[in-house]
């Protein structure tokens, strides 16, 4: 444990497939307690990054620490690292003639410590759908149920691999305030997500990875200098709308509100937004839908 | 500091039997078509196929003997081999992987829900046997020592050539078209469909090299009388070589499933 205090680091990692570096030398370092957003456009690495944390693939090369544990162990030691973590996937979907509960319920017997099965089916909104079949579940309610299993092991760091996918507004706020609870009851959670918004809602920290590396690691706030980008201060004049692009937006509005007196009519001040910052990060192209 | 005793692989294999049970139960294809479609077969190749082969042993209790033997490679090798690429596919393994579930914990749920259904499909062909074509059971004690090993020792084989074999389906949705072939055509090799002396030599020369027609030789030298070993290819039941043969492919089953077992469906 080099990196005392840490719940994951990771110096140097690097991976191949083929003659293609999907990851070509990553560090990271995520704290207890903390929600980590991994964000990046498709074939970033991203995957191959948590999954080799996740102890699902090999590495070519470099140090990785995850709750003070080599990832690639094998056997018993691996089964009692297991215990201390909880993976929700992307989309698996069961043959689903097992009720949310029996399911639950049934994944509570793999751990040591693991959490009441009731509480956690309630936790994740599932209460009512309790002893229905997986299989008469929606989307979005079969994706909390793979939150639920995730969870249902107490564990102390959770990996979140784009969970919200297919949800409607209304569920994902749900399913933020739901990650939120587990992060403030201490759990360490890793996130990683397509949805800009999603990161900003969640994330403590957010790195963005592209071709194999870490762009940068920042807070959503300041990423890319977000913070101390300039405004747009747009309002409508009399001759029809206007703005104007500064680094100081109060003085611009002071000095409107002499003119205006009043109202300044459909004033608007806007800073880039995340998705903004991150398409320029990540060079805009690679993702051009 | 929290302990960290996670259960014991055989109490985590034990629990994935019963979900496995459940499951199965819960689908009705899979009942229909593990359980029952064996018994119609039984039905309809009895009621066709009536002859007398020798002095008092009819087709029909050749056919029930091959049946019993089927039924080991319906419940074990057909039903895992197409079982395991569905999961692969939809993600269950690579779930489970993620859980401090051992391998050794699934591999105890299959063989507990492979020998269950197992259990059931041999009891139900042997009462449909006896009520409707006039099989009998054996008196002979060494004749039910038989059974149960062959009964063991054929499931245990079948399953692990059924965890072997799942690696080849390439998607769950295919596996079946892949693997129901396999076991029709060992079948009317094995001497199940037809006596298995009036198949073609070459016929009954690829069926000596799988399991399925030394099951069905076995079941035959149980459910048949004694007299009935001189009309098999070497005159008698040879229960020795049965058993080698058997154990064989159960050690090479157990071998390719533990080289070649994945958790995720190559992309």
């Amino acid at each position: 444990m080099s990196d005392s205090g840490n719940v994951i680091s990771v110096r140097g990692l690097k991976k191949s497939y083929g003659s293609t570096q999907a990851v070509a030398g990553i560090d990271l370092s995520i704290a207890p307690g903390e929600i980590f957003a991994l964000l990046g456009p498709n074939g970033a690495g991203k995957t191959t990054t948590v999954e080799i944390l996740e102890g699902f693939r090999t590495r070519d090369s470099g140090q990785v620490s995850v709750l003070g544990i080599d990832p690639s162990i094998k056997g018993a030691p691996a089964r009692i690292w297991r215990n201390r973590i909880g993976i929700v996937l992307q989309s698996t979907s069961d043959a689903g003639d097992l009720s949310v509960h029996e399911t639950v319920a049934h994944f509570a017997k793999y751990y040591a410590n693991p959490r009441n099965v009731d509480e956690v089916v309630q936790s994740v909104g599932l209460s009512e759908k309790s002893d229905e079949l997986i299989r008469t579940l929606s989307g979005g309610q079969r994706r909390r149920l793979d939150v639920a299993l995730g969870i249902i092991g107490s564990p102390e760091l959770l990996f979140l691999d784009e969970p919200t996918t297919g949800f409607d507004p209304e569920a994902r706020r749900a399913f933020w305030a739901l990650i939120k609870s587990l992060r403030d009851s201490g759990t360490t959670i890793v996130l990683t997500t397509h949805y800009l918004d999603e990161a900003e809602a969640l994330a403590d920290r957010v790195a963005v990875i592209n071709h194999g590396q870490i762009v940068e690691v920042s807070t959503p706030a300041m990423l890319g200098g977000r913070a101390t980008s300039l405004a747009t201060v747009s309002w409508l004049s009399e001759s029809g709308p206007k703005s104007e692009r500064t680094d100081n937006p109060t003085a611009v509005i002071r000095k409107l509100s002499e003119i205006y007196k009043e109202e300044i009519p459909e004033l608007t001040v806007k800073r880039a937004s995340l998705e903004d910052i991150y398409l320029e990060m990540i060079g805009g192209a690679d993702e051009a839908e | 500091m929290k302990q960290n005793k996670v259960p014991s692989a055989l109490t985590i294999g034990i629990a994935r039997g019963g979900l496995e049970i459940k499951q199965f139960l819960r689908q009705r294809e899979s009942v229909v078509f593990t359980l029952a479609f064996p018994i119609m077969l039984l039905g309809i190749f009895g009621s066709v196929f009536t002859n007398e082969l020798t002095d008092g042993v009819t087709f029909s209790q050749y056919f029930v003997a091959g049946m019993i033997a089927s039924g080991l490679v319906n419940t074990g090798f057909q039903q895992l081999a197409i079982m395991i690429p569905v999961e692969l596919d939809f993600g269950t393994l690579k779930r489970l992987r993620g859980t401090p579930m051992p391998a050794s914990s699934y591999f105890i749920g299959k063989v507990i829900v492979v020998f269950a259904t197992m259990v059931v499909q041999v009891l139900l062909l042997l009462v449909a046997g006896i009520i409707f074509f006039g099989v009998n059971l054996p008196s002979d004690p060494a004749k039910w020592l038989t059974f149960t090993w062959l009964i063991l020792l054929g499931s245990a084989a079948s399953t692990s050539l059924g965890i072997a074999f799942s690696v080849i389906p390439k998607s769950g949705r295919g596996a079946s078209a892949v693997v129901s072939p396999v076991v029709i055509v060992l079948q009317f090799f094995s001497g199940v469909f037809f006596v298995f002396t009036d198949l073609p030599a070459w016929m009954q020369q690829v069926a000596a090299i799988f399991p399925l027609k030394w099951m069905t030789q076995g079941m035959r030298s149980v459910f048949l009388p004694d007299s009935f070993a001189a009309r098999e290819v070497a005159g008698t039941w040879e229960t020795e070589r049965t058993f080698l043969i058997i154990l064989a492919w159960f050690i090479a089953g157990l071998f390719i499933s533990i080289r070649t077992f994945k958790w995720e469906q190559d992309k």
